[in-house]
């Protein structure tokens, strides 16, 4: 029989701890199709930040650092100091490196480390209960903003990829989304252009993923996929913000 | 031989760390420490090292977090704010098995306080600082000398039990200058780091975690850490002693109160009084033995620091039930002069 | 053999220079050491003060209340370290820069040196504190001028080595004048 699908090898076969209808489990297997494609399982090293993207190491059969919330950039920027011969992504969600981690993703971008960040942006804190996070829309209910989000009070979402994109050290900053099959191409194409930059020496390279929570958001798989066509797309624009195209820095 | 060079604390703690094989050094300006990374920006990529200006304490620590699981040996350095500042991270290492070193060039506390020497940080080094159960490498250098030899103790350390060691010292032991041989006492010898996150090729995948959350897990880890805590006690105790044999009165002090009580012994003496010194070089391990040894035989103990009594709890738990300990402490940048321990020497021998 | 000294000035007037010329040629004699230069609020206003101990044996204190000696280039110098000079020891004073009626000690070993007009008379202002630190030598008698001598040329930096025998001259000067 002639095989046509089947688990990328940079997939363990371990069950899914992710809600069903979560879209970080395809977050996960475009970066392992990729991974395999371009051949760096063996070199790579991945640092997840904490939460749900915490059990990094259950799903990729790799090297793996555990780093405190928010500081996973800073740990990569070591980590990839120690050993510029590998290729080191870290995978945060919008609590982690839109929050806490603010200051850690902005230097180490502004450095242009060569690292990759994937980014996923879900809106809420989604491992301690679906809280509000800087990227959760105006008006959006949350456990921590019953009565909506009010700019007045909580500011707006912000807008990781497009700030990222206005610092000299990044290579490469885009965002896409996981809601429909043609946009999970767009995205397995940037997550290879990410890694591309990386292993080219371009410098810092993310890619902001628009995710579900259903279970946080409180709403059915599908009506979430609608959610981010309807609701997160208009105030999160798709697209490359940043893309360099030769090393020469200014 | 190489010479002996008039040298700074801090620099010789920083050639210290290069020669240890410290390549990578990530860190914050915050006085009185800033001598440690001007050296190593100026020297590291010299020798083939990194140095990075962090953004922050946060993101140092973590960088030394990153490089150290790769296999290398990092180090950063700070003085108490910043340190605050590192403890989460102190704590994941602790709890990851991950070794480093983190040199505290103590300044008075607490918020921002001021620039001049302390010992205030002594429990945040030694009783955790951080978060969860473990226990940092302590070591307390009092020399130039020793600033150099104790940081590359630190990193043998380190290595050796997979936990973070810390060096720390107070600003007097940073600024001030002696002479001092910067070459090693012993070849480095850096082991081999199996563990060490670089690439699967060629066996299995690694982890560096600190998470557990099946049932037991976390309890079966912190046992294992406690084993090797034990371990370090019964193994890596440094102490220096001076005159205890016939003493009647035991100093204890460590960093500058040590080297104020030498000068305080020797005036004693010279008036007719046995005045010995226990200076404790691993604050963790603690001489706790040692302590309890000689308080059973020597059963006045003054206990000096330049803070309002850290020490010196550590000192009362595990001296002789029967022996009267007394305190005198200096915090806020005030330091002992000998008159002053001669002064608390008679005050405990209650002699005039 | 034990001496402890403090040696206290504004920045410029060279503090930094002699003690670290005399904190070499002790360590060169095979003594020990501890040199503390004032470090951060201290330096504010731009003084020096450097405290030196040395010892044929282990120093234990790097710093001092009672120093055996002090060198005061200027009245701030003075005023704060001649009321802790230990009984019998020595004050260097340069008297260029503080007035009489401010010596206020019977029982220490007074030098005054008026050490901007004595280096003037020599052709250069700039040795006036080498004139205090040849005073300070003679009067402790820890050290020959044999002994700076073959250290002077590591200390002095490189762009001022022609300045060497002008500081050595003066250096003899002050010996004599503290004779």
């Amino acid at each position: 029989m002639n095989r046509i699908f089947k688990r990328p090898d940079s997939l363990t076969d371990a069950n899914t701890h992710f809600c069903p209808g979560c879209t970080h489990g395809i977050a996960h297997r475009l970066i392992a199709e990729v991974m395999d494609e371009l051949g760096i399982t063996d070199n790579t090293i991945g640092i997840p930040g904490v939460g749900c993207c915490v059990f990094l190491y259950t799903y990729f059969p790799i090297d793996v650092l555990e780093a405190p919330h928010g500081r996973a950039p800073a740990c990569a920027t070591g980590m990839k100091r120690a050993q510029p011969d590998k290729i080191v992504f870290v995978y945060q969600g919008d609590g982690d490196l839109a929050a806490i981690g603010t200051s850690e993703v902005i230097h180490a971008a502004n450095r242009g480390e060569n690292i990759t960040i994937f980014f996923i942006n879900n809106s809420v804190y989604g491992m301690t209960g679906g809280q509000m996070a800087p990227t959760t829309l105006l008006g959006q209910q949350t456990t921590t903003s019953p009565y909506g989000r009010d700019f007045q009070s909580e500011g707006y979402p912000i807008r990781m990829a497009e700030l990222l994109a206005t610092l000299e050290g990044v290579a490469y900053s885009t965002r896409v989304a996981l809601h429909s099959p043609k946009h999970v191409n767009q995205a397995r194409k940037a997550v290879r252009k990410a890694f591309e930059m990386q292993m080219n020496g371009m410098g810092f390279s993310m890619v902001e993923m628009l995710s579900t929570c259903n279970t946080n958001w409180r709403v059915s798989p599908l009506e979430a996929l609608k959610t981010i066509e309807n609701e997160m797309i208009p105030y999160y624009p798709l697209g490359v913000f940043k893309e360099r195209t030769g090393k020469d820095f200014l | 031989m190489t010479p002996r060079a008039l040298t700074k604390g801090n620099i010789a703690l920083a050639e210290g760390a290069i020669q240890a094989g410290c390549l990578y050094y990530f860190g914050y300006p915050i006085t009185p420490q800033n001598d440690i990374p001007e050296y190593l920006a100026r020297n590291l990529p010299k020798r083939g090292g990194i140095f990075i200006p962090a953004e922050s304490e946060i993101a140092s620590i973590n960088m030394v977090m990153g490089a150290a699981a790769s296999g290398k040996r990092a180090m950063t350095s700070s003085s108490g704010p910043g340190i605050s500042l590192m403890q989460e991270a102190m704590s994941y290492m602790a709890g990851s098995d991950i070794p480093c070193v983190v040199v505290n060039i103590m300044r008075v506390g607490p918020g921002l306080g001021g620039i001049e020497p302390t010992q205030g940080d002594y429990n945040q080094a030694v009783h955790g600082g951080g978060h969860g159960d473990y226990k940092n490498i302590v070591l307390a250098p009092a020399s130039v000398q020793e600033m150099f030899d104790l940081t590359i103790k630190a990193f043998e350390l380190a290595d050796k039990y997979r936990n973070p060691a810390m060096v720390v010292a107070d600003a007097m032991i940073g600024q001030f200058q002696e002479p001092c041989r910067l070459t090693p006492a012993e070849p480095i010898l850096i082991p081999e780091k199996p563990w060490a996150l670089t690439g699967r090729q060629g066996r299995k995948p690694q982890l560096l975690k600190s998470l557990y959350l099946a049932p037991g897990e976390q309890e079966a880890h912190n046992l294992r850490m406690k084993a090797k805590y034990d371990e370090i006690q019964e193994h890596e105790v440094m102490l220096e002693t001076r005159e205890l044999d016939d003493a009647e009165i035991m100093i204890v002090a460590f960093g500058t109160p040590s080297r104020v009580a030498k000068s305080a012994l020797t005036q004693a003496r010279e008036m007719g009084i046995r005045a010995g010194l226990l200076r404790p070089i691993t604050l963790f391990p603690f001489p706790e033995k040692e302590i309890r040894e000689y308080s059973s035989k020597i059963r006045k103990v003054l206990v000096v620091e330049m803070n309002t009594g850290q020490m010196v709890r550590d000192v009362r738990i595990n001296s002789h039930p029967e022996a009267e300990i007394s305190f005198y402490g200096r915090p806020g940048g005030g330091i002992p002069y000998p008159d002053d321990i001669i002064r608390e020497i008679k005050k405990a021998l209650k002699k005039s | 053999m034990y001496q402890d000294v403090i040696m206290s000035g504004f920045g410029g007037q060279g503090i930094q220079i002699i003690s670290q010329i005399a904190a070499l040629a002790a360590i060169r004699k095979g003594l020990e050491i501890t040199y503390l230069p004032s470090y951060g609020v201290e330096k504010r206003g731009g003084r020096t003060n450097v405290t030196m101990v040395i010892s044929d044996s282990e120093i234990g204190s790097p710093i001092t209340n009672h120093p055996m000696a002090i060198i005061a280039l200027d009245i701030i110098a003075l005023e704060t370290f001649q009321p802790v000079v230990r009984e019998g020891g020595v004050v260097i004073a340069n008297t260029s820069l503080i007035p009489e009626e401010l010596f206020t000690r019977q029982d220490v070993q007074l030098v005054r040196i008026r050490s901007n007009e004595e280096a003037l008379a020599m052709g250069n202002a700039k040795v006036a504190n080498m004139i205090c630190l040849g005073a300070y030598l003679q009067r402790t008698a820890y050290m020959s001028f044999g002994d700076i001598e073959s250290v002077i040329g590591d200390v002095i930096p490189e762009r001022l080595k022609h300045t060497i025998p002008d500081n050595l001259k003066a250096i003899q000067k002050g010996m004599d004048l503290a004779r």
